[in-house]
C-alpha cells in the first residue's frame, strides 16, 4: 500500500505507467489515457507534463517554463507545484 | 445533422463464455455460444478500423476474455495500433504465465472484478467456489509483474455493508484505483433486481463512506462510484450520450451503442462482418435513432440539462416503460418517477428473493413488466 505522493521543489515527476500523454491525430490535441479516462490537459497542463519526464526535478521544471515563458521564476514556482500536487492526487503523476 | 464526432472508447466483448455467473452480468440474457464468435483475424480488423476512425482505447472484456486463446495476439495488435489498452477480467483463469505474457503483449491495464470482501460472499454471488481466493492470488500477481491494478467491486443491497472492507482491500492488494459500481438494473440484473437492490438508507451509507474514503485516501487511492439512479434525482449521462463516445462490439461482431442496448426490442444492430465499423457508427439506424437531442421527449427536449444527462438511459427507459424514447424513469421530471421509487422501497424492505444465476441457455422469460402510474407498482 503506497503513502500519498507529495510534491516538493526536489519530487522528480513522471506519468505512472498506467497513464499516457500522446497526441491525437483524429482530433488534432493532446490527450492523457488513463484507465477509463480520456482528459484533454489545457495548455499550460500540458506544458508541464510534457517535462515531467522523470529526470527533471520540480525545481528544474519551474526553470525550464520561466526561461521558455520569460516569467520570473517565483511569479510561476506555486503554481507549478499546486498543479502538480493535484495531478498527483488524481493518480496522474508519481514522483 | 453534421457527421458525429469519432468515439473515444470501444468495448470488446471478445467472448459471452465465463466461469462465473454473476446475477448481474452485463452480457444480454441470449448469451453468444463460442461457435458464434469472431475469430482472430476479424478482431484484429475492428481494432484497426477503430484506431483509424479516432477511438483511443479499447477494454477487453466479455464474458472472460481470458477465456480466448488468443487474447496476447489481439493485445498485441491493439498496443500496435497506438490504442490503450484495458482488461477487464474476473481473473479466475489467470496465472503468473499468463499475465506475463499479457504483459510481454503491451498490455496497459488490468480491470479486476471483486464480488465481495469475504471468501464466503464472493463465491456465493459470483457462483464459483473457490473464486476469491483465486482473485486475491490474481491481485497480487498482476501487481509482481508490474501491472497497474484498477479493482472493480459491483456493489448491491448483499454485499453494501461491506463497503469498508472492499475499500481497504483495494488498499492491500496495491490497487491505484477501486471502482465501486453500484447494479444497474437491465438483463440479469432486472431480473434480479429485488435480490440486489438497496435500500436508500443502505446507500446513503455507503455515498457517504466513499465521500470520506476519497478525502482520507487522496493521492493513494482514486475511487470511482457509479450510483444507483433509482434514487436519484436526474438520470445517468448514460455511455455520456448514445452514440456520441462509445461503441460496443458484441462476441459475434454486432456493434450496439452501449453493452445493454439489445435488451431493447425492435432495434437492428448491424454487425462488422457486414459494413465497416465507421460507417456503422455514423449511419446506422441503431446509432441514429437516439443520437443528439432531436429525438428526445419534453421535458428532456428543452430541459437545461439535454446535453449533459442527454436524456438519461434508453434501455432503462424501455426495461420500466416498454418504450425507449421515453423519459428515462429515474428522472424526477419523469411521470413515471414516482412509480419507480415505490417500487425501489418495496423491493428493497422485503427479503431477497433467491439470487438467479447467469448461465448460457438459461435466460428466464422475463418480457418487461411496465411501471403503473396510478396504483401500486406491477
Amino acid at each position: 500500500m503506497s503513502a500519498r505522493v507529495e510534491i516538493g521543489g526536489a519530487s522528480v515527476p513522471r506519468l505512472p505507467q498506467h497513464v499516457k500523454l500522446r497526441y491525437d491525430e483524429t482530433r488534432k490535441q493532446w490527450v492523457i489515457l488513463a484507465p477509463e479516462r480520456v482528459l484533454v490537459p489545457d495548455e499550460i497542463a500540458l506544458e508541464i507534463l510534457r517535462l515531467c519526464d522523470g529526470v527533471a526535478s520540480v525545481s528544474t521544471i519551474v526553470d525550464m517554463l520561466a526561461a521558455k515563458f520569460a516569467t520570473p521564476r517565483a511569479e510561476i514556482a506555486g503554481d507549478v507545484q499546486e498543479m502538480l500536487q493535484d495531478l498527483a492526487d488524481k493518480g496522474m503523476v508519481v514522483a | 445533422m453534421s457527421a458525429p464526432g469519432a468515439p473515444l472508447a470501444v468495448l470488446a466483448e471478445l467472448t459471452h463464455r465465463c466461469p462465473l455467473q454473476c446475477p448481474y452480468c452485463s452480457n444480454p440474457l441470449e448469451l453468444e455460444r463460442a461457435a458464434g464468435e469472431l475469430d482472430t483475424a476479424s478482431w484484429q480488423a475492428v481494432l484497426a478500423e477503430a484506431a483509424a476512425m479516432g477511438v483511443l482505447q479499447v477494454h477487453f472484456s466479455g464474458g472472460e476474455p481470458t477465456a480466448r486463446k488468443d487474447l496476447e495476439i489481439l493485445v498485441r495488435h491493439a498496443a500496435g495500433l497506438g490504442l490503450y489498452t484495458n482488461l477487464i477480467t474476473s481473473g479466475v483463469l489467470l496465472d503468473p504465465a499468463r499475465i506475463a505474457s499479457l504483459a510481454a503483449a503491451g498490455l496497459d491495464h488490468v480491470q479486476l472484478s471483486f464480488q465481495d470482501s469475504r471468501v464466503d460472499g464472493g463465491d456465493r454471488i459470483g457462483g464459483y467456489a473457490g473464486g476469491h481466493e483465486k482473485k486475491v492470488a490474481v491481485a497480487r500477481q498482476v501487481r509482481a509483474a508490474k501491472l497497474p491494478l484498477t479493482m472493480n467491486a459491483v456493489v448491491h443491497r448483499q454485499n453494501l455493508d461491506h463497503l469498508g472492507e472492499l475499500i481497504e482491500m483495494a488498499l492491500a492488494l496495491d490497487a491505484a484505483r477501486l471502482e465501486v459500481a453500484h447494479v444497474q438494473y437491465y438483463g440479469w440484473a432486472l431480473v434480479n433486481r429485488a435480490a440486489l437492490i438497496p435500500t436508500r438508507e443502505q446507500l446513503e451509507r455507503a455515498t457517504a463512506i466513499v465521500v470520506e474514503a476519497r478525502e482520507r485516501l487522496k493521492g493513494r487511492l482514486v475511487i470511482d462510484y457509479v450510483v444507483p439512479d433509482y434514487y436519484a434525482k436526474r438520470p445517468k449521462s448514460c455511455m455520456g450520450g448514445w452514440g456520441r463516445q462509445f461503441l460496443n462490439v458484441t462476441p459475434a461482431g454486432k456493434v450496439l451503442p452501449c453493452h445493454a442496448a439489445e435488451s431493447i426490442a425492435g432495434m437492428h444492430f448491424e454487425n462488422v462482418t457486414e459494413r465497416p465499423l465507421k460507417e456503422i457508427w455514423q449511419h446506422s439506424s441503431a446509432f441514429e435513432r437516439f443520437r443528439g437531442t432531436a429525438w428526445m421527449p419534453n421535458p428532456c427536449r428543452t430541459c437545461e440539462r439535454r446535453e449533459i444527462d442527454w436524456g438519461g438511459c434508453r434501455c432503462q427507459a424501455f426495461a420500466l416503460t416498454g418504450n425507449a424514447g421515453t423519459v428515462d424513469p429515474a428522472c424526477g421530471l419523469s411521470p413515471d418517477h414516482d412509480a419507480l421509487l415505490a417500487l425501489a422501497k418495496v423491493e428493497s424492505a422485503a427479503p431477497p428473493p433467491p439470487l438467479r444465476y447467469r448461465r448460457i441457455g438459461d435466460a428466464p422469460k422475463m418480457p418487461p413488466k411496465p411501471l403503473s402510474r396510478l396504483g401500486e407498482p406491477v
